[in-house]
């Protein structure tokens, strides 16, 4: 089974996007904060991150450059899903190593399932 | 500017040179000149400043506000489309706690548009103060009460000890609910796990004195003083809490003000805050 972590300090959001994933037959792991995120990354190795920006203890640009300095989680796929939508942050995200930046209002959560399909490929 | 500035004090000196011929009375006018032209770029610098402030600020705000209504509003969309979807089934004993989330996000919009529509009357000066008498005891217990489950779940003792035999006060009570609630969730949430906040309550002469004390994260002493700014956020609860609008306090001290009281704080980086406010008895 494909293995997603999703840090997002929402637990509405948490609850929602997992229950989906799993009736998708993904494994969801959650972290609520960004240092969790980031230690979960390096020990659980994700199939693909799905990364918020505002984010408590430590900030989502930071955790996906720690995600890609690291040679452990650096071939990671990281998918930023957040509210931010000004484009130096688009850009700030892609030039880190984001493979995908999609701003939440602008999704329906089936848009964001898909998309999230398309980059880690389906359950196995 | 300053070149103007520069010219025109040559160009001062050249005429009066010209025209007048004691050289004490030519000074005195080239610094005169020079002085009036250096008070009107200060006044136009001044004012250049403040509206580059004013538009930050605008900015800034519009920037927290559709982030803080766009995070609940996402969270309602989302859970609504899960449960409207044919193709994804919500498992049917989660449909109640989806429903809640729903409540629980709406209350947390309402919250940031009662604080935005305060801050506009503050702005405009027009915030009514309807006064009654009213038994602050009861009004903190009560309060105490709601944020205990929310405190416990945040694993931090919760304590209000109020002195006896205290008086019933004269005052608003929805705007001073307002304040104890803003102070409250606070503490509770710039307070770390296994931590405690207390609150006292007592007399001294003819007014009410408001405390609250948490061993929390404490306020940098170098950002003490914008603490009650509208819009401030200390550095260090910004890391540990994204959330917040940074009106609180602004709304707390301008109530406090408007009912004849004061309000201020003690607090160290890494041990804690203590907030204070009075109130008149009568």
């Amino acid at each position: 089974m494909k293995k997603i972590l999703f840090i997002e300090d929402e637990p509405t959001l948490q609850k929602t996007v997992g229950d989906i994933l799993k009736q998708e037959s993904y494994e969801t792991i959650s972290a609520l904060d960004g240092e969790t995120g980031l230690r979960l990354a390096k020990s659980e190795k994700p199939d693909l991150i799905l990364l918020d920006l505002i984010l408590p203890k430590m900030h989502g640009f930071e955790v996906l450059k720690e995600l890609k300095i690291s040679p452990e989680t650096k071939e990671i796929p990281v998918i930023i899903l957040t509210n931010l939508e000004r484009m130096e942050d688009v850009d700030k995200a892609i030039e880190l190593g984001a493979t995908t930046y999609l701003v939440k209002t602008q999704y329906e959560i089936k848009g964001v399932i898909e998309k999230i399909k398309k980059a880690i490929g389906e359950p196995r | 500017m300053g070149i103007i500035i520069i010219l025109t004090a040559i160009f001062s000196f050249l005429v009066s040179n010209r025209y007048i011929d004691d050289p004490g009375i030519v000074a005195l006018i080239v610094f005169i000149i020079t002085s009036i032209l250096f008070i009107i770029v200060f006044i136009i610098t001044r004012s250049f400043e403040r509206l580059a402030e004013a538009s930050r600020m605008k900015s800034e705000f519009i920037n927290i506000i559709s982030h803080q209504l766009r995070s609940p509003l996402t969270n309602i969309k989302w859970t609504f489309e899960l449960l409207t979807s044919k193709e994804i089934t919500a498992s049917k004993g989660k449909t109640e706690e989806y429903f809640d989330n729903v409540k629980e996000n709406i209350a947390r919009m309402m919250e940031l548009i009662d604080d935005l529509l305060i801050v506009s009357k503050i702005e405009q000066g027009s915030f009514p103060i309807m006064k009654k008498e009213i038994f602050l005891e009861e009004q903190v217990e009560e309060l105490v009460f709601r944020f205990k489950v929310f405190a416990e779940a945040s694993n931090i003792k919760l304590s209000f000890n109020p002195q006896k035999k205290l008086p019933k006060i004269f005052g608003d009570s929805s705007l001073l609910k307002l304040v104890i609630e803003n102070l409250i969730d606070n503490a509770i949430h710039y307070t770390p796990g296994g931590g405690r906040v207390e609150i006292r309550l007592r007399q001294e002469k003819e007014k009410i004195i408001f405390e609250i004390e948490d061993s929390g994260f404490g306020i940098p002493e170098k950002e003490q003083k914008y603490i009650f700014r509208k819009f401030f956020r200390a550095e260090n609860i910004q890391k540990k809490q994204p959330r917040g609008t940074g009106l609180g306090l602004y709304v707390c001290k301008s109530i406090i003000n408007r009912s004849g009281g004061k309000i201020w704080f003690k607090s160290k980086e890494g041990k804690g805050t203590t907030f204070y406010f009075t109130h008149p008895i009568k």
